[in-house]
Formats: C-alpha cells, structure tokens, sequence
C-alpha cells in the first residue's frame, strides 16, 4: 500500500511539475520585454500594421486568457501556427519529433549496454592499467563538445574516408537501411559523448556497492566472485544503475539539439535552434515544451524505478 | 588435544592516505601468536586500534580495506591457509569458519530473506542440502531464542529488529557447522537489555553446537563471560595471555590491572539539597510530526552536584537535553533556571540565560570547527560573552588549559591533531569558557575508549567540586551512573520511572524497568551471566 | 601539503590553464596580428606566415583563437563567478533559515532544473536581445541552480553537526554562522565545484556561440570560430577544429585540477552529472 501511495506520489508530481514547466515556458516568453509584433516586422512597421499583426496573433488579449487557450491546444496536440511560415507547428513537430526519438533511440541502445559493460570492467580491473585508462579516457570524453567530435567524424569518416555520406538527411520514402546508414554519424557522435558520463556514473554506483558490508559478508562466506556478483551485489546496483541510466538519456535528449545542427539532421533540435534564430516564438514554445516533457518524463521513470527496486519498499515491515 | 587454530608470530601493515601527503605503509599488528582448542573460546580484547578486528579476520585470511597480512602463519588444524590460493581460502570461508560483524543490519543483504542467507553458505558448499540446511535454520533459529523459528527465515533484514538480526547472523555463521567462528564485537551497537538476550544466545549456542570461537570485544565484563582464555591486545602489541580467571582474578600486567579496576570509581553521594539550579516540571516534548517523545517530565539538578539521567537509545533522555537548551522547545510544562522560567525557544533567550547553561557533546569530534584552533575554540566564549581580546583572551585560554591538564602547548592546534580525550578536554575547557553553572553532558564519555573515559569522568570530578558546577549527566552505562551521580533519573519510553538520590534509585525494592536494566549490566566477574540466567529460569518457573 | 604528492594529470592541468590564461590576459601583445585584420586568402594551410592558417575570411587563426581565450574565459568566468555569488548566498541562507525560506528557495530551483539547461537558454535567447551582459547573465542563472543545489547539501550537512549547535546556542548571529563556522567548512567541494562550473560554463558558451546564440560577430569567441569555419570541413579544411580542440584542451585541463582536488577532500557531496 504505501508503494502504491509513494507511486502516485510521484506520478502527481511530475504532472505539477509538467504544468508548472508550461507556465514558466508560457509566461517567461510573455514577461520579458520587447515587443513582438514589432520585432516580428521590423523597425520601419507602421503603427498600424503592428496592431494588426497583434490582433492576428491574440496578443491584445490578456496573458491568462491565452496561457489556457494555448494549453488547451496543447492538450489536443495544437500547438498554433508557426510566426514564421504560418503553417502548423503540430504538423512539422509530428514530421521531425520521430526522426529526433529514431536517433536517440539507436544511440541509447548502442550506449546504455556499452556504457554498463565498460563500467563493469573498469570495477573489476579496479586500479589496474583498464580502470586507469577507462577513466583517464573518461575523463577526457566528458569535456568535448559535442560540435567538436561531430566535426572530427565528419572530416574523418566521411570526407577523407568517404565510408558514410554527409550531410545526414533523412527523407519520405527512405527504407529503413537507408535510415540507418545515414544516422551512422550522429549517432556515433551522441554515443561517444554520453558514454563517459554514463560509464563513470555507473562504476561509481558498482563500486559503492562492492564496498558494502553485505559484499564482505558474501565474500567471508568463501562464494565465488561471479556469485557474489550475480547475486549480493547486481541485485542492489541496479537501482542506482537505472537512475543513471535515466539521468543520462535526459541528458542525450538535449545532446540531440546539437548533433542535429552539426549534421544537418530534420529533428526537433534543428527545427528549435532555427524558430530561435528568427524569434519563432509559438515553436520555441512547442519545441521548449516537448523536450522539458521527456526530460521531466526520464527522470520520473528514474524515480519510480528506483521506488520499484527498493527491497525494504516492496516488502513492507 | 590438537590445536585448531595456531596463530604464529602474526604481522599485519595496512596503507595509510594522509592528506595531501604521499601514501605511507603502517603496521597494525606487530607479531601476535595465540592458540586455540576445539570448543574452546578465546576473547581478544583492547581498545580501539589495537588491532583485534584485524587479527579475527586474519583467521579468515582476509584483509579489510587495504590491510594485508605482511607475515607469519594462520594454522587451522595444522595447515598454513595464508599460504592458500583463492579457491582454497574459498573452501574454508563460510564452511570451517564463519564470521559475525558487529553490525548485522549492515551485514545481511538487503534484498533477500533472511532464511535464504543463512543457508547460502553450507548449501554452496555443498555440506548440507537445501532442505537440511533450511531445518537446521530452523532448528538454530530455535536455540537462538529468536521468534517464530519456523518461519522467521522468510523475513527480510528490513523487517526485524536489531537483536534479532545479531542473532540471526549468529545463526548464519553457525549454520553450516564450522570448527571456527570469528565473533566481532557481536552485542556493542545494542543496548544493554537486548545485549544480555544475545549474549546469552550466543553462549548457549556454542555449547550446544561445540564450536571454538574467537570473540572480539572491547568490554572485559562482557567477554568474562563467553571466554575461556583471554588475550589483552594494545596498539597491536599482545599485553597478556592467559585463563579468564587469572586476567580477570590475578592480572599481572599494569594494563590490565587498569582495565579491571576502570569501572571501580564511586562518587560519595553529596548530601540533599533545596536549591536547584535547573528544575524541569511537567515537560511533554513531540517532534514536528507529532510523535510525542517526553511525557510529564519532572526533575531537578541541584547545586554543585550531579543528576544522571539513565537509558537506552530511545528513552528520550537527548530529547530532555533539547528541550532545556530551548532547541525543542516543550509542548507543555517549563524549565527553571534559579528561580528564572527560561523561554521555550533558545532563539528568545538573553545572552547570559543562554551564557549560564552550557553543553558536552558525545562526538567532541563534530562539535569543534575543524578549521578552528584551540585558541578561536576555546576563545570564542570569552569574547562573546566578555568581551575578552588580545593579550587577555589568551592568557585567560592558557589558564584553562592547564585547568583541564592540556598545557598552553595545544593553543594552536587544530582539532584533527588531537587524541579523542584531548578533543573531549577542550570542548569541555570551551563549556568552561563561558563560567555557566550548569553543564548538561550529553553521553560525553561513551565514544571513548575506558581508560580515556575514567580521566574525563574525573577531571569532571574535579572540577565540580573546585567551582561547584552542576551536571546533568546523560548516560547508558550503569558504571558511569555509579561513577559521577549524586542523584539519578531512569528513563523508559518517554517516562521517568525512577527519579531520587543515587542510594535511594539503585537500592530495592525496584521497580520492573529499573530492574531489568540493572541485571543487565555486566559485571567484571566470571559466572555472572550463568547467574542471572538462573534466577530468570528461577522465576519464571515460580510464576 | 607536498609538492611531489601532486600527481602529473594535476600538473598538465594546471599547466594547460596558465597558458590559456597567460592568451587571455595579454592577447593584443601576443597575436601576431590583429583579433579583424584580414591578412591573406581564405583558408590557408598551416605554416608559413600563418602558424595555424587562416579562416573563413583570410584572418590569421592563431591570432583569432588567442583573442577568442580572452572573450570566451573572461565571460564564462564572469558568469561562474555571478552563478557562485548566486548560488552559495541563497542555498546557505536556505540551509541556515530553513522553514518555509528553504522550501520556496529549493521547490523554485527544482522546476528550474526540470528543463534542461540548453533548452531553458533557447527560450530565454529567443526573446532576449542579443547582448553580452544578458549571455552572462543567462549563463549564471542557469549554473546558479547547479551550485544552490551543492551548495544546500553541503551546508546542510555542516549545518547538522554539533558545531554548529553549539555556536546557536551561544547565542551567535547569523552571520557569524554562515562566514565562521559554515563557510571555511564547505570551501574546499565548493572550490571543485566552481570548477566544474567553469569548464561547463566554458562548454556551454562556446555550445550557444557555435549555434549562432552566443558572442556575436565579428567578436572572436572559440564557439563562434568553429562556426565561422564549419563550412570548411566538407571541403576537407580542419580550420574548425582547432577551437574544438583548444575547449576540449581547456576543458579537461579544468577537470584533471578538479579530479585531483575531488581526490584529496573526501567530504564532497553532490553528483557531478549535468543535463
């Protein structure tokens, strides 16, 4: 029962939080100064034409007024139309928002595996030359930017070596290889600058738990190493393991933003960087919206997984 | 007989990390030898860092941390297992001998029953089938006392009590019939009442079962009572070796002579006296979340004397000192300083109410400032309260070193490179600082080793009586309610059970609480447990 | 403390900040030419004249990335440095007050944090004018929610311990608290994390500059260089990674100082992660 309690704890909070997010995306863009209508046409506008362009847009309607309009849309999947094209940015986002989750997809599964598997090995060589090298290599992985290893697969892989094609454009009617061939770059860019951070989360999360008690029991019991690692310590790394796991592919969302502009890729990060660059406010709202959305959502699961693996939770006294 | 356990000229050295400094090898045991016979039990007894924990873990061949065995044998029926590989030292961990920490609540794994780790070790070495191994769970789980026999074992370590996980993890070092178990400490993280239950336990399962044991403790009263031989160990140096009876009859060493008599020490109770200093009347206490943890508490401290405020974790008596410092202010009745009701709130004290009652901690190590010298420490109070600068200050902080037997030489050192007795003395030189009337001691000695904590609990003494201070004493420990008391209260759940001068409380006719405690209190005498053992038998048939 | 304790990384590092350090202080004497000074063709190899080549317009490179030390780390420092005052005022005063204070401080830093650093500065930029004072201040805000987070765990474990108690009871003020006892206590992870946040800080402008967010041009910063010499990479030209290297250079300079210093204190709390 207080499981079940503690879960829709957290459930709710992470709705408040959800709303409270729109409200600070919603009210901060209305808040700051400037004028949009006259941002929107320029210096030389006529007064007239700002105040058409005001009443076209609703912006002489109060801010709460539209703050519910919008959310309403929002809820309905209607995010209003773009400033810049005055097309639907429902439309576009429903384009890109899958090309956007296609690639963090495959660089999560190439990562969260190779991640674990490299943290593992690193607390078993604990202090020898592979720990030393994984983390000496870490820590230089952990401080580049993304921009720069994109850049290097590029000159490399695909203009000198000519392996991949550049940019990465992914279009209507392409098979599903074609896709894949052509997210080889982005994801191996997303891949190997989330890998670090991940991996060293996760020795750290191991070796916390190898240096237990319960492990020293283990061992004073004279069981084998595989043993004590399959049984007394992986049973109480993985909560950790799945909070940093959650942490990370957050944190690979938001690494997308800037590996889509790098490879010209048609996701929602290239779309947001571009409404941001023209003052395209009603997508940067949406884009704003959706990426705090999967943020806030991985980080819930973090939680309701770690809740879930907890021994003294699921067993009440 | 054969020896079962030969421990030969025994060295251990371990790798220290000071800060900032390049690593140094340390050595914690410096050649140690002993033997055991089978069913025999051997008490390693010393005070912290005298390397007992190291040695019983060394019969283990297992090294903590970054401890390694740098020399000499480990003998388990004549074989050298120091010089056994990993799966040979495997074969023997777990199967021939078996080890119980000091905290089970730490030891068991979290994740799975408690059956199912008792029985892993004899079922993996294949001495005992799955379901022989859960029947003689069962069947120890019985001997052990512990509830439910046959079906305590589905439990998790979340679920039972820290008494019963102690003796469950006994139970798992016994299950899988070993010749050795290592016992590390096993009763010191429990209180008293619980303490005699596990021991007794403990005791009765090593008869039954005809198991040798090395038992590790710090307490001689305790291991007066389990060993057969006792071996004296300080600073990884053995002091002495022999039969329980002789150490604890006939010590022949300085040390050891020190530690049989440290208990020894009786205040003469001061005679009775009108005029309290603090008088704490009717006072209920609950936290924020209303679990109410002080019930109708009334007591009073008087002049130049000492009250000792006596239980076990739990019985509120911190809980007493919070709410007369004002840190938790009372959710009804009021504490009297003089004839001055002090405000609830600490925050709405003046600076010589606040000046006039000052505090002892038990980890003197938490409560100085680690970037603070002894000078700023110790003379903090005296500009606060007196305005005292410069020249004067420390004049005024050398004399009070010397009051507390320091010396002036300590004015600049920083705490971390103090002893823990010395940590204690200068907190005790800062409460001394301020001139207050009332020391309120919470637990002050208990993290101290005994003999450290004999010298505190004088230079208390002395104090006392140079300047007439009063003490509000909070304690666990009987032996030091004996040692510094001129009054006593006994605190059970909340309550005080038991409230008057020190002959009066620890005289019958008792009540059952104050009772229970005081039977539980080892004694420095072989046979005690037995006896109190008895009479239990003995009225628990009458009833 | 020894000097032979300090271990090789540690001294790279701090070898690599004194040079970065050393650009940025006296960039106009040491450039070989001037930060806007068009000096020869578009993108020309390395040597010669030209020890690094020159970029997407004929200015010489070397001179650009010298001139972008002084831009970038004098703002990523001014923003850590505004993110810290920030930071460590607030969540010791939430630590130290507590009550409602501290739950309004730490529930309007939480919802802060639900939205990922770089998307939060999206927003903001794409509203906010363009100019230098308002990056910084962007920048600070944002690393700000990161130290108040630190900066309350730590003081709150300093906060519980007797100390502290001991000087309430006394009867001290608050500011004696927070600067005597609390502060010296809390320097040294707070020393780490300041830089932590600066290499972030450093990573996260030079990310913006490069989206075409950040310093403006024809100011030299090295995220803007690697996106004034992007287009160069299709044609083979490496011009764009050579700012790329020196952030990832001063980047891992600060984390090997920091790892070292992590090393020796071993009450810091806190993750280092960031998202």
């Amino acid at each position: 029962m207080p499981l079940a309690a503690l879960l829709i704890q957290r459930l709710a909070l992470s709705v408040l939080l959800m709303l409270a997010v729109s409200v600070v995306i919603f009210l901060g863009i209305e808040a700051l100064p400037g004028d949009f209508a006259q941002t929107y046409l320029g210096q030389s506008a006529t007064p007239q034409a700002v105040a058409n362009i005001r009443q076209e847009l609703g912006l002489d309607q109060p801010a709460v007024t539209r703050y519910f309009g919008w959310l309403g849309g929002v809820v309905q999947g209607d995010f209003g139309n773009s400033w810049a094209s005055g097309s639907s940015v429902s439309r576009q986002i429903g384009l890109r928002l899958g090309n956007t989750l296609f690639l963090a997809f495959w660089a999560a599964l190439v990562s969260v595996p190779l991640a674990i598997s490299l943290g593992m090995l690193a607390v078993h060589y604990r202090g020898r030359w592979p720990d030393r090298l994984i983390n000496v290599v870490s820590l230089g992985a952990i401080s580049l930017p993304e921009f720069f290893v994109g850049y290097i697969l590029i000159l490399f892989v695909a203009v000198q070596g000519n392996w991949v094609t550049f940019p990465s454009t992914v279009y209507d009617g392409m098979s599903f290889g074609q896709r894949l061939e052509a997210i080889v770059l982005p994801c191996a860019t997303l891949v190997l600058v989330v890998l670090a951070h991940m991996m060293r989360m996760t020795r750290a999360a191991i070796l916390n738990v190898m240096s237990s008690p319960y492990v020293e029991t283990a061992e004073l019991k004279g069981l084998d190493t595989l043993r004590i690692i399959a049984r007394h310590a992986a049973p109480n790394a993985v909560a950790p393991i799945i909070t940093v796991v959650a942490l990370n592919l957050a944190y690979l969302v938001v690494g997308v933003v800037v590996v889509e502009v790098v490879f010209v890729y048609p996701g929602m990060g290239q779309y947001m960087v571009d409404a941001v660059t023209v003052r395209d406010l009603p997508v940067v709202q949406a884009c704003g919206l959706i990426f705090a959305a999967v943020y806030i959502l991985l980080n819930m699961s973090a939680d309701i997984l770690a809740i879930l693996a907890n021994p003294r939770l699921r067993h009440p006294r | 007989m054969a020896d079962l356990l030969e421990v030969r000229d025994l060295k251990i050295g371990a790798t220290a990390y000071p800060p900032g400094e390049p690593p140094q090898d340390i050595t914690i045991v410096h050649g140690v030898s002993f033997t055991l016979r089978k069913g025999r039990v051997l008490g390693l007894i010393g005070e912290s860092g005298a390397g007992k924990s190291t040695i019983g873990l060394a019969a283990l061949a297992y090294g903590r941390g970054g401890v390694r065995i740098t020399g000499g044998e480990v003998r388990l029926d004549g074989e050298n297992i120091l010089a056994l590989g990993g799966p040979g030292i495997r074969g023997i961990r777990g199967s021939r001998v078996c080890y119980v920490a000091q905290s089970a609540a730490a030891a068991f794994n979290p994740a799975h029953r408690l059956g199912d780790q008792v029985v892993e070790a004899a079922v993996r070495h294949g001495s005992l089938t799955r379901q022989a191994a859960w029947e003689r769970s069962r069947y120890l789980f019985g001997v052990l006392g512990l509830p439910d026999p046959d079906s305590f074992g589905r439990r998790y370590p979340h679920q039972v009590s820290g008494g019963q996980l102690q003796r469950a993890m006994t139970a798992m070092a016994l299950c899988p019939g070993p010749e050795l178990i290592v016992f590390d400490e096993p009763t010191t993280a429990l209180d008293v009442t619980t303490q005699i239950d596990v021991l007794a336990a403990i005791k009765r399962a090593i008869d039954e079962t005809h198991t040798a044991a090395l038992y590790i403790t710090h307490d001689l009263a305790v291991v007066a009572q389990v060993s057969d031989d006792i071996m004296v160990l300080r600073h990884g140096h053995m002091v002495e070796y022999g039969p329980v009876q002789q150490i604890i009859e006939a010590p022949q060493e300085d040390y050891t002579r020190e530690l049989v008599s440290v208990r020894q020490i009786q205040k003469q109770e001061a005679g009775q006296q009108s005029d309290a200093r603090i008088r704490i009347d009717g006072v209920d206490a609950a936290y924020s979340n209303h679990f109410k943890v002080l019930h109708d508490v009334s007591v009073h401290v008087p002049r130049g004397q000492t009250l000792a405020v006596v239980g076990e974790s739990g019985s509120g008596k911190s809980t007493l000192a919070r709410v007369i410092t004002g840190l938790l202010p009372p959710s009804k009745g009021a504490v009297t300083f003089k004839d001055e009701t002090l405000p609830p709130k600490f925050a709405d004290r003046s600076k010589e109410q606040l000046r006039q009652i000052q505090m002892l901690y038990q980890m003197a190590d938490t409560a100085m400032n680690p970037r603070q010298t002894v000078r700023d420490i110790v003379g903090r109070p005296l500009t606060f309260y007196f305005g005292l600068r410069g020249q004067e200050k420390t004049r005024r902080v050398a004399e009070l070193l010397e009051q507390i037997e320091m010396g002036k030489g300590f004015i600049d050192r920083y705490p971390a490179e103090l002893s823990g007795g010395q940590k204690q003395r200068v907190c005790i030189a800062r409460a001394l600082a301020a001139e207050p009337e009332v020391i309120l001691c919470d637990e002050p000695t208990s993290a101290l080793d005994p003999l450290v904590a004999a010298g505190i609990l004088k230079l208390l003494m002395r104090l006392q009586a140079e300047t007439q201070l009063s003490y509000l004493f909070i304690t666990h420990d009987i032996a030091t309610v004996r040692a510094i008391a001129d009054s006593i209260a006994v605190m059970y759940q909340g309550r005080v059970v038991r409230f008057g001068p020190k002959s009066q409380v620890l005289s019958p006719p008792f009540d059952d609480y104050t009772d229970l405690l005081l039977k539980s209190v080892p004694e420095m005498r072989i046979g005690w447990l037995e006896e109190v053992l008895a009479t239990r038998r003995m009225v628990s048939a009458g009833h | 403390m020894r000097w032979r304790a300090v271990p090789i990384s540690a001294w790279v590092g701090m070898a690599g900040l004194a040079l970065a350090i050393f650009c940025a202080l006296f960039a106009p004497w040491i450039a070989p030419f001037g930060e806007r000074e068009v000096v020869g063709d578009i993108w020309l190899p390395m040597g010669g004249d030209y020890l690094l080549g020159t970029d997407n317009l004929g200015r010489d490179l070397l001179s650009r990335l010298i001139y972008g030390a002084q831009t970038t780390i004098s703002v990523a420092l001014a923003a850590t440095v505004l993110a810290f005052c920030m930071g460590v005022f607030l969540s010791f005063t939430a630590a130290v007050v507590g009550g409602w204070t501290d739950q309004g401080l730490s529930r309007v830093n939480d919802l802060m944090m639900s939205i990922p650093t770089l998307i939060f500065a999206l927003i903001v930029l794409a509203v906010l004018p363009q100019e230098l004072w308002i990056l910084v201040a962007v920048i600070a805000v944002l690393e700000s929610t990161r130290v108040f987070r630190l900066g309350r765990a730590v003081a709150l474990d300093i906060t519980v311990m007797e100390f502290v108690e001991a000087a309430r009871l006394r009867g001290e003020g608050r500011q004696w608290i927070i600067f005597r006892e609390i502060l010296p206590n809390a320097l040294s992870p707070l020393l780490a994390e300041f830089g932590l946040r600066f290499a972030f800080a450093v990573l996260f402008l030079s990310t913006l500059s490069f989206l075409g967010l950040g310093i403006q041009p024809p100011e030299a910063d090295w995220g803007g260089i690697v996106k004034d010499n992007k287009d160069g990479i299709i044609f083979g030209i490496p011009a764009a990674l050579i700012p790329g290297a020196a952030i990832a250079g001063l980047a891992i300079c600060v984390n090997l100082v920091v790892d070292w210093l992590l090393n020796r204190t071993s009450s810091l709390k806190g993750g280092r992660g960031d998202g």
